[in-house]
C-alpha cells in the first residue's frame, strides 16, 4: 500500500510541493481535492521535497488535500478497444464508453535508433496537385499545414486523412473548439472512417496541462500499432495551443524564457514529438500531420519558425490556396524520380516560372507597362492559380503533370520554359 | 586512489544533484545508477560536497539516495582503427551495434564501446626497441580500408619514452599490446592501438600550423568559383529552415575532394542521417573506386535524442577529425547544426540558472564558438608531412534573420560564409546561396580576377534589376537590359546548380574553369541586339543550350556537340568575331 501525504507545503501555478520519501522523478499522483481527483507528475525532487504538476491545475487544492503517489510514470492503455474511441488528454473517456484499463503502456518512450530509420518510399497521394506535383507527401512524413486562423486548415486536414491509404487515424486535438471536434467526428464518420480512428481531444475548456499530454499519449498509442504493422496516420491540431501550454508552464515555473516567452528548450520539445514518425523496417508506419497556425501571419513567429526547422517541409494554407512559396516537401526527392521522368524538372521549372509571374505581378501592380514577355507570365500566373493551385481541383497526378504541360505550351514557347531539350521533346504538347 | 562515489540528492530535467565527500573533478564522468541501470552524466558545477551533473539520458525513474559512481576521467573519445564506416551517437556509442542488442529504440544506460575487442587489424611494425618516442610518434601501420593508418604512441601520453618492444607483424586485436615503452622513471607501460582522449582538448600534435591556401573541392560552382572553401579552413552556411543548408552538406559530403569526412548530425532530423547511411554504401567514390562510406564517419545526435549527449556530439566529431588529421589526411568536418549545439548550451545554462546573455544564450557563447572553429586547421607535421581539418558548420537562426548570437558569433570566426536567401530557395534557385551577400577570404579554383569579374556582373544585374523596380523595364536602357540578362544568364546556368541530376550536381574543377571561361566570353561580348524582346529571346536560346550542356557528360560527344551548337548560337549575334574575342579575354585576363 502506497503512502497517502496530506500537507501540500506549496502550491504556486500548477505546481505543489510536498515532503515525501522513496519517490522517482517523473511518476505521477493523485491529488484529491474538493473539485475532484487529478493525476500530476514528479518534476522535481529537491531532497524530500517533491514537486509535482497537478494536471487539472491547483485551483481549489487546498494545503491538507491528499496526495498519493502511484509508483509509475503516466501510462496509457493499449488495445484495439481504443478504436472509435474518444478520450481526454489525460486518457479519461470523452465519449459514454468503459474506461481502459488493461495493458498500460508508458507515453514519452525513448527515441527510435537512427540505424534502424529506413528511406521513406511510398507516396500518399491525395489528389491535390499542389501537393501531389509540388510538394508529394511521403508515408511517415511529418509535416504541418500553416496557415493563419480563419484559414480552412482542418478541412485540408481531413480531406488528406480521408484520401490517404492508412490503416487507421489518431486525432490529437490541442485547445480545439468543440464545433472542430465535430467536424472531424462527422467528416471521418460521412468517409467511412470513424470505426479505425482514436481521438484524444484537449478542448480549449480544459486544463491546460492535458494539452500537454495530447501529442505523447497520441504518439504513444501511434507507435505501437506502428509497430504491429499499422500504418498510422496521426493529426496534430494545434500544436501552436500545445505551444503556448508550454509557454505557460515554463513562465509560471520562472523559467527563463528565449524568445517571445518562449522557453529555451521549445525547439527540442516539438522535436521529440514530430520525431515519431517514423518508418519500421518490417512493420507499419507512423505519418504526423499537424496544423500550426500563425500569430499575425508570421512565419518568423517562433511556434511556426521552430517547427519548420523540425519538420519535413510544409504546406502553407493562405487564402485557401496552397501556397507555391513557403509551402515545402523535404522528402519529395525520395518519391518523385520514380512516378515519371518529368515530375522533378516540371515541378522545379514552373515553380521558377510562377516566380517571374509574381515579379511581374508586382511590376503591373506599379503601374509599369506590361511587355510581352511580362503578358505571357500573367497569362501563366493565372492558368496556374485556377487550374493547379485551387484547392476544389481533384485530380490524380499524372493528369496533374499532363495538365503542367499543356499550361506550358498554352503560355510559352519551349526555349522560354528554362527546362531541358530532351524532355520537352518527349512531353511537349503538339497542339 | 579509489574513485569517488556520492547519492542524488536532487533530480531537475537532466540535471541530477549529487552529495559526494571525497574529491570530484570539474567535468568528470560519472554514472548514476538507478534500477539496475548505470546513467552516464557530466559533472558541470561543484558547490563544496554538492555536485551537480547533466545526465546523457532520461532522468526519469531516478530517485533521492540512488548512488553515483564518478570516474575521474574527462568526457573522452576512444581512438584507434575501425572508427570509419561507422555510425555514433553523440557520445561515441556505435548505433548498428546497439541496435543489434536492443532492437528499435535506444535504451538508456547501454553503451559499447567504438572500437569493439573483436575488430583485428593487420600491423606492420616500424618503431624499434631501444627508440627514443614522444606522444603522436609511429609505432606501427595499419591498412584501414583505403588508408594506411598509423599507430601512434598514445596522445594522452605526456614526456618521453623508450620502446622496450614491439609486437611482430602480424593480425591483433585493437585492445592487444602491441609495443612496451619505458617512461623516465624506467616503468613500463602497455600500449594498444586505442587510447582515450578528451574531447573538449584539441589534438595538438604537429610542428607547425599553415596558412589554409589551397582550395578544397567542393564541385558545387558556386562554391568552388565565388565563395571557395580551403583546406584547414572554417566556413558557415545560415540559412532559414528548407533553404538547402542539409541538402548542400549532403551533396559537399558525396562530392568533396578530400580523404575523409565526418559528418555531425546535431540536433537535427533523423530521416536526413538514415538518407546518407543507406546510400553512401551504395555509391561508389571515383577518386577511390571504393564505396563513400569507406572514407565516412557519422555521428548522429538527432533532436530527440538528449540534449547534453548533443552538445558533446561536435566534440566528439572534431576529435575524431583531428585524430585522422594526425595521419597526414585531409579531413573534412561537417556539423547540421551548430544552433542545435548552441541551444544545448543555452538549456544546460538555463538549468544552471547562470545569467543569461541575448535571447538567453549563456555570456560565453562567443567564445565557445570560437574555440570550436579554431580546432581547423592545416598542418606540418614534424616528419614533413601535411594534415587538414575543415569545418563546415550550418547554422538555423530564430526566424531566418541573420543578426542573432550564433550567426554573428560565427561569422566572426569563419573563413567563408554562404549564407542562404529565402527568396533564391522559394523560386527553386538551388543552391540558394547569395552570390552577392555571401563571401570567402580564401582564393578557389578559378583565377580571382575572372571571379571578381563574374561577381561585378552580377553585382550591376542587380542594381539594374533593382532600378527597373522603380522606373520599369520601359524606363531602362537597351545597354542596361543586357546587362541585367547576362547576370540572370549567369545565375541560372552557372550559379544555379541541380542536386538531383546524376551529371549536374557535381561539377569537377577542369571542367569548372572550362566552361566558366566560355561563360566570362559571353559576358564579354557586345551583342548586335535591337531591342529587348529579342534580347530575351537570345538569352533564353543561349540558356537552353547551356542547360543542356550542364546535362552532358563532360568531354562526351555529346557534350561536344552542344557545346558546337552554343558557340554557333552565340557567335550568330555577336560583334566581335572569335579571334576577336579571344584575344579580349586574353588582354583583360593575362599579365
Ligand atoms: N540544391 C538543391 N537542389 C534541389 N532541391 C533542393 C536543393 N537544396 C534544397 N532543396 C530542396 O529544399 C528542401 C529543403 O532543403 P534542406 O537542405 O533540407 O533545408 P534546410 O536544411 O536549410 O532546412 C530539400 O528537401 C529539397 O527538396
Ligand atoms: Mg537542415
Amino acid at each position: 500500500m502506497r503512502k497517502i501525504y496530506s500537507k501540500i507545503d506549496y502550491i504556486a501555478g500548477n505546481v505543489i510541493t510536498v515532503k515525501a520519501k522513496d519517490i522517482t522523478y517523473g511518476e505521477l499522483a493523485l491529488v484529491t481535492s474538493e473539485s475532484g481527483e487529478s493525476l500530476a507528475e514528479v518534476i522535481r525532487l529537491d531532497g524530500d521535497n517533491v514537486s509535482l504538476q497537478v494536471f487539472a491545475g491547483s485551483r481549489g487544492i487546498a494545503t491538507d488535500d491528499e496526495v498519493k503517489f502511484l509508483g509509475h510514470p503516466m501510462q496509457v492503455s493499449f488495445s484495439d478497444n481504443l478504436m472509435g474511441r474518444i478520450f481526454t488528454g489525460s486518457g479519461k473517456p470523452r465519449d459514454k464508453g468503459p474506461e481502459l484499463t488493461e495493458n498500460l503502456i508508458e507515453i514519452g518512450g525513448p527515441s527510435v535508433n537512427p540505424a534502424k530509420r529506413i528511406v521513406p518510399r511510398n507516396m500518399i497521394r491525395t489528389g491535390i496537385p499542389m501537393i501531389d506535383l509540388f510538394n508529394s507527401l511521403v508515408e511517415s512524413q511529418k509535416l504541418p499545414i500553416f496557415s493563419v486562423s480563419g484559414e480552412p486548415y482542418n478541412e485540408l486536414l481531413a480531406r488528406i486523412a480521408l484520401q490517404a491509404e492508412v490503416d487507421m487515424i489518431i486525432l490529437g486535438g490541442m485547445g480545439l473548439k468543440y464545433d472542430d471536434y465535430l467536424f472531424f467526428r462527422d467528416s471521418l464518420e460521412q468517409g467511412g472512417a470513424l470505426s479505425r480512428t482514436i481521438f484524444f481531444v484537449h478542448t480549449a475548456a480544459d486544463p491546460i496541462v492535458e494539452c500537454l499530454l495530447v501529442p505523447d499519449i497520441a504518439l504513444a498509442v501511434a507507435e505501437r500499432f506502428a509497430l504491429k504493422g499499422k500504418r498510422v496516420l496521426v493529426l496534430l491540431t494545434d500544436m501552436t495551443n500545445f505551444s503556448d501550454a508550454l509557454k505557460e508552464i515554463s513562465i509560471t515555473m520562472e523559467k527563463v524564457p528565449s524568445n517571445r516567452g518562449y522557453p529555451g528548450d521549445l525547439y527540442s520539445q516539438l522535436a521529440a514529438r514530430y520525431e515519431k514518425a517514423v518508418d519500421f523496417e518490417g512493420a507499419g508506419s507512423i505519418t504526423i500531420l499537424a496544423v500550426t497556425t500563425m500569430p499575425g501571419d508570421d512565419v518568423t513567429h517562433p511556434v511556426p519558425d521552430n517547427t519548420g526547422y523540425i519538420t519535413e517541409g510544409q504546406f502553407y494554407l493562405r487564402n485557401g490556396r496552397i501556397e507555391p512559396f513557403g509551402s515545402l516537401s523535404r522528402l519529395k526527392q525520395l518519391v518523385n524520380k520514380k512516378t515519371r521522368e518529368d515530375h522533378r524538372s516540371l515541378m522545379d521549372g514552373m515553380i521558377k516560372l510562377y516566380a517571374n509571374f509574381k515579379e511581374s505581378l508586382e511590376k503591373k501592380a506599379m503601374g509599369f507597362r506590361m511587355s510581352e514577355w511580362d503578358q505571357k507570365l500573367l497569362k501563366y500566373g493565372d492558368l496556374f492559380e485556377s487550374k493547379l493551385m485551387d484547392l476544389s481541383v481533384n485530380i490524380p497526378l499524372e493528369k496533374a503533370m499532363d495538365l503542367g504541360w499543356q499550361i506550358l505550351s498554352d503560355c510559352f514557347t519551349k526555349e522560354e520554359t528554362g527546362l531541358r531539350t530532351e524532355l520537352m521533346n518527349q512531353f511537349w504538347p503538339e497542339n | 586512489m579509489a574513485n569517488s562515489k556520492g547519492k542524488v540528492i536532487g533530480v531537475s530535467g537532466n540535471m541530477v544533484s549529487a552529495e559526494c565527500d571525497s574529491s570530484v573533478r570539474m567535468n568528470e564522468v560519472g554514472y548514476i545508477i538507478t534500477g539496475g541501470k548505470h546513467l552516464k552524466a557530466e559533472v558541470i558545477r561543484i558547490r563544496g560536497s554538492k555536485v551537480e551533473m547533466q545526465v546523457f539520458e532520461m532522468t526519469r525513474g531516478i530517485r533521492i539516495g540512488d548512488d553515483v559512481e564518478f570516474t575521474d576521467d574527462l568526457l573522452s573519445v576512444e581512438l584507434g582503427p575501425g572508427l570509419l564506416t561507422q555510425i555514433f551517437d553523440g557520445l561515441q556509442n556505435p548505433l548498428p551495434q546497439i541496435a543489434r542488442k536492443c532492437g528499435f529504440f535506444l535504451e538508456r544506460g547501454f553503451y559499447l564501446s567504438a572500437l569493439p575487442e573483436s575488430l583485428e587489424f593487420d600491423f606492420t611494425p616500424i618503431a624499434k626497441p631501444g627508440d627514443t618516442v614522444v606522444r603522436g610518434d609511429t609505432l606501427g601501420t595499419v591498412p584501414e580500408g583505403i588508408f594506411t593508418h598509423k599507430i601512434m604512441v598514445p596522445f594522452n601520453m605526456y614526456g618521453t619514452y623508450t620502446v622496450e618492444s614491439v609486437v611482430q607483424a602480424g593480425k591483433y586485436s585493437v585492445r592487444h599490446t602491441i609495443a612496451q615503452l619505458k617512461d623516465e622513471n624506467g616503468k613500463s607501460i602497455p600500449v594498444t592501438m586505442v587510447f582515450n582522449w578528451p574531447v573538449k582538448r584539441p589534438i595538438d600534435i604537429y610542428s607547425e600550423r599553415l596558412r589554409p591556401s589551397e582550395a578544397l573541392a567542393t564541385k558545387i560552382r558556386i562554391i568552388d568559383t565565388l565563395v571557395p572553401v580551403a583546406k584547414g579552413g572554417t566556413y558557415c552556411i545560415p540559412g532559414p529552415f528548407g533553404a538547402g543548408k542539409t541538402v548542400l552538406q549532403q551533396i559537399t559530403s558525396r562530392h568533396a575532394e578530400v580523404d575523409i569526412v565526418i559528418i555531425a548530425a546535431c540536433g537535427e532530423r533523423a530521416g536526413e542521417v538514415v538518407e546518407t547511411l543507406r546510400e553512401f554504401p551504395e555509391l561508389t567514390d571515383p577518386r577511390t573506386g571504393k564505396t563513400l562510406m569507406e572514407r565516412t564517419v557519422i555521428v548522429c545526435n538527432t533532436s530527440s535524442m538528449p540534449v547534453a549527449a548533443r552538445e558533446a556530439s561536435v566534440y566528439t566529431a572534431v576529435t575524431m577529425a583531428e585524430y585522422y588529421r594526425q595521419m597526414g589526411l585531409h579531413v573534412l568536418l561537417l556539423a547540421d547544426s551548430t544552433s542545435r549545439w548552441a541551444q544545448a548550451m543555452r538549456e544546460m545554462s538555463g538549468r544552471l540558472e547562470e545569467i543569461p546573455g541575448e535571447e538567453a544564450f549563456p555570456a560565453y557563447l562567443e567564445s565557445v564558438i570560437a574555440g570550436f572553429y579554431e580546432r581547423a586547421g592545416i598542418v606540418r607535421f614534424k616528419d614533413g608531412t601535411i594534415g587538414s581539418v575543415t569545418i563546415g558548420g550550418t547554422v538555423s537562426p530564430a526566424g531566418g534573420n541573420f543578426e542573432e548570437p550564433v550567426t554573428q558569433a560565427t561569422l566572426k570566426v569563419v573563413g567563408a560564409f554562404h549564407g542562404l536567401s529565402r527568396e533564391r530557395s522559394d523560386a527553386r534557385r538551388y543552391p540558394a546561396i547569395h552570390p552577392l551577400d555571401s563571401w570567402s577570404k580564401y582564393e578557389g579554383a578559378v583565377e580571382p580576377h575572372k571571379s571578381r569579374y563574374v561577381r561585378s556582373v552580377l553585382f550591376s544585374g542587380n542594381e539594374v534589376d533593382q532600378m527597373m523596380k522603380v522606373v520599369g523595364e520601359e524606363g531602362t536602357s537597351l545597354d542596361d537590359y543586357i546587362v541585367y540578362l547576362k547576370s540572370e544568364f549567369v545565375d541560372s546556368v552557372y550559379l544555379q546548380q541541380n542536386a538531383f541530376d546524376a551529371v549536374d550536381a557535381a561539377t569537377s574543377i577542369p571542367r569548372q574553369r572550362y566552361i566558366f571561361n566560355f561563360l566570362v566570353k559571353i559576358l564579354l561580348a557586345s551583342f548586335t541586339l535591337p531591342d529587348k524582346a529579342s534580347a530575351r529571346s537570345y538569352f533564353n536560346q543561349l540558356r537552353q543550350r547551356f542547360l543542356d550542356l550542364n546535362g552532358a557528360e563532360w568531354e562526351s560527344d555529346n557534350f561536344k556537340k552542344i557545346e558546337k551548337e552554343l558557340e554557333d548560337t552565340f557567335l550568330n549575334t555577336v560583334k566581335e568575331t572569335r579571334e576577336e574575342l579571344n584575344d579580349i579575354f586574353k588582354s583583360r585576363f593575362t599579365g
